[in-house]
């Protein structure tokens, strides 16, 4: 018994080496620099034990614009989107004729490159000399003004960065809940017909309990995915994103550690732990509600 | 409510895209059901007999023909319209939902002038939940309960909206046999006292002749025989309805008639008057058949298995094209055994049919099969 348990250990030795090291001490290190004052880099020296960097964080206006825009992406974000692909999911299983090449079309932004789609967003959006970029011509064309999306206004950035990321994040959606919904023992929606039930109904009565474990997933992940946005600002507005006003949180941190104003540890640490409070404490809340709703199926 | 069939077709495109034909999942289904009944419809898988009900219950539409419930065409009406009330196989009972909420379901769904208050729809519950016996768990979610409870819910539920008709696809296939026993039971019980005209599906013969007051036979989407259960074992159309009700199954054997005489290989069996000549298909029901010293079929005994009240003797016989000859014989005939035996067969039990056709030829004996 005694040796079972041994070379149990053993087996799991490996792969506990590899957590300690690179999540485990990463992670107590993380709470340690945050924790100290004035830390410096170059020297290794800190003045001493105490909340300072999360008072600095929170107060700088960096910090805060970054936090601002980061909750207006996920609370714009994340129910457009799983909303958005649940239309479409619904669309793609009502259809017979050319499904497949509809959901070929849905899930080619999963398989092509962040840059690349940020270009194709750039051509779009973004004024130069030649052009005022591909929406704009439009705008025009109904009679409006044309707006400058990558250098303009906030809301105008605002808005491309939103529309960027709500099409980054429908194929894998539309990909997990078309699935949801053809997992659905087609018993159900007989049963629902003979008894005469109107369609609004089965979707409601039927459809959302049965793909709602699904639905927690994606807004649970999308949560979580849209707080820790940042290549997707870099795609669109460049790597000076506190200039641009784009800022995220988790750019916030890369700047801190290497940015033009890099070398700041402690309030990389601070502004990480902050972060992840957030995420902690949104993801707590949506197990809770998912717990109470979800559907209690074998 | 009596339902009535007439030309009642139903045609599926064929998966395979080479086939230009289409599969006939129901052929020509020209009959009646009167009101009131239990009837059986019984057939080996893939017979047609599910997309019948589903025909009936207007969850398919059919390719020709029409559906009469009493006198009214419901041909081109949706479901709902139709008022059927369906048991599915796996029950399709919403998991997330309680008991009572399943029950309530359909009733949530009537408009306007049928509108039922709450009170109302309370007590159709109540009403239901008693006559099937589940009113103490009505508060339960479906992964709560047995199968066998699962079934009476999804019974409840059918019956709730207190429709003109019940229709149930397989209701015992998913049970052990202990609980299939018991349901069969408490479904002619539940029909009984609902006096709901009630067509159920199944593949089990047996579980069609306990419980029907009519069953129907079907192979390839075509009605081989119609009648009370008693009436179609002991007068079969042909060899396929013949070898598809009873178990132990019909012996089958290749014989053949001979100047006025029933031949199997060389036994002659009986004298037969049925005007033909030549090679016929012979069935005995394995209770046609009992041992005995002057016995005209000579068989070579291969094992006697007890069955408690019966005894089951298995022998071989050369002719024969079932898989083992049984006869059930009481167990003191069976004492009788012995490695070369001969049986005697009684005329009542042995159908003939045409060798190639398989239909049933009509044939009186003559000696009526020795003693």
């Amino acid at each position: 018994m005694k040796f079972d348990k041994i070379k149990a250990w053993l087996y799991l030795l490996p792969a506990l080496v590899f957590l300690a090291i690179f999540m485990v001490y990463p992670l107590i290190d993380v709470l340690i620099y945050s924790a100290e004052e004035n830390y410096n880099f170059a020297s290794q020296t800190f003045t001493g034990i105490g909340s300072e960097n999360f008072l600095f964080v929170l107060s700088d206006p960096y910090f805060l614009q970054a936090l601002k825009n980061t909750f207006i992406l996920v609370i714009i974000t994340v129910p457009l989107s799983t909303g958005l692909a649940l239309l479409i999911s619904l669309g793609l299983s009502s259809i017979k004729t050319l499904r497949h090449l509809f959901q070929t079309v849905y899930f080619l932004p999963y398989v092509t490159n962040t840059l690349a789609v940020g270009l194709v967003f750039m051509i779009l959006f973004k004024k130069t000399p030649y052009s005022d970029g591909l929406v704009n011509v439009l705008i025009k064309l109904f009679g409006g003004e044309a707006v400058d999306f990558i250098d303009g206004p906030y809301a105008a950035k605002m808005f491309v960065m939103c529309f960027y990321t709500v099409w980054v994040v429908l194929p894998f959606k539309i990909l997990v809940l078309t699935s949801a919904l053809a997992s659905v023992n087609t018993d159900y929606y007989r049963a629902a017909k003979v008894d005469g039930t109107p369609k609004w109904r089965i979707f409601t009565r039927i459809t959302l309990p049965m793909i709602s474990p699904m639905l927690f997933y994606l807004i649970i992940t999308g949560f979580i995915g849209a707080f820790k946005a940042y290549s997707d600002a870099v795609a669109l507005f460049g790597t000076n994103l506190n200039e641009a006003g784009m800022n995220t949180i988790v750019g916030y941190i890369y700047d801190m550690l290497y940015g033009d104003s890099g070398g700041y540890p402690s309030y990389a640490a601070a502004a990480a732990l902050i972060l992840f409070a957030i995420v902690l404490t949104i993801t707590v809340i949506n197990l809770i509600v998912s717990k109470k709703t979800a559907i209690n199926a074998k | 409510m009596k339902i009535v069939l007439k030309g009642l077709t139903k045609l599926f495109k064929s998966r395979n895209k080479d086939a230009k034909e289409p599969v006939v999942a129901v052929k020509n289904f020209d009959f009646e059901i009167p009101d009131g009944k239990l009837i059986g419809l019984l057939g080996p898988s893939g017979c047609g007999k599910s997309t019948a009900l589903n025909l009936i219950s207007g969850l398919e539409t059919p390719t020709e023909g029409k559906i009469f419930f009493g006198d009214e065409d419901v041909t081109d009406l949706q479901p709902e319209f139709r008022g059927v009330g369906m048991v599915f196989q796996n029950y399709a009972l919403y998991p997330h939902l309680t008991v009572r909420q399943n029950i309530t379901f359909p009733l949530e769904n009537f408009k306007k002038p049928n509108k039922l208050t709450k009170e109302q729809k309370e007590e159709r519950v109540l009403n239901v939940a008693k006559l099937v016996e589940i009113e103490d768990l009505l508060e339960r979610k479906p992964s709560e309960m047995s199968g066998g409870q699962q079934q009476r819910v999804a019974i409840a539920r059918a019956l709730a909206k207190q429709p003109k008709v019940l229709l149930l696809d397989e209701p015992l296939s998913n049970l052990d046999a202990r609980l299939r026993l018991q349901t069969r039971e408490e479904i002619r019980r539940i029909q009984r006292e609902t006096g709901l005209t009630t067509v159920f599906v199944t593949h089990d013969q047996e579980e069609a002749m306990s419980i029907s007051d009519m069953i129907i036979v079907m192979k390839k989407g075509e009605v081989q025989q119609i009648g009370a259960p008693q009436d179609v074992y002991d007068d079969p159309t042909n060899l396929f309805v013949a070898t598809f009700l009873g178990t132990p199954p019909i012996n089958v054997f290749d014989g053949r008639i001979d100047g006025g005489a029933l031949y199997i290989g060389s036994d002659k069996i009986s004298d037969v008057d049925c005007g033909v000549q030549g090679k016929v298909t012979v069935g005995i029901r394995p209770e046609g058949l009992t041992i005995s010293d002057e016995g005209v079929l000579n068989c070579a005994l291969k094992s006697v298995e007890v069955m408690g009240r019966d005894t089951s003797v298995v022998a071989l016989n050369e002719n024969l094209t079932s898989q083992a000859l049984r006869a059930i014989v009481s167990s003191e005939n069976a004492r009788l055994a012995k490695p070369d035996l001969t049986f005697k067969v009684n005329a009542d039990k042995l159908f003939l049919f045409d060798a190639e056709s398989g239909l049933r030829i009509p044939f009186s004996a003559k000696d009526a099969c020795k003693g």
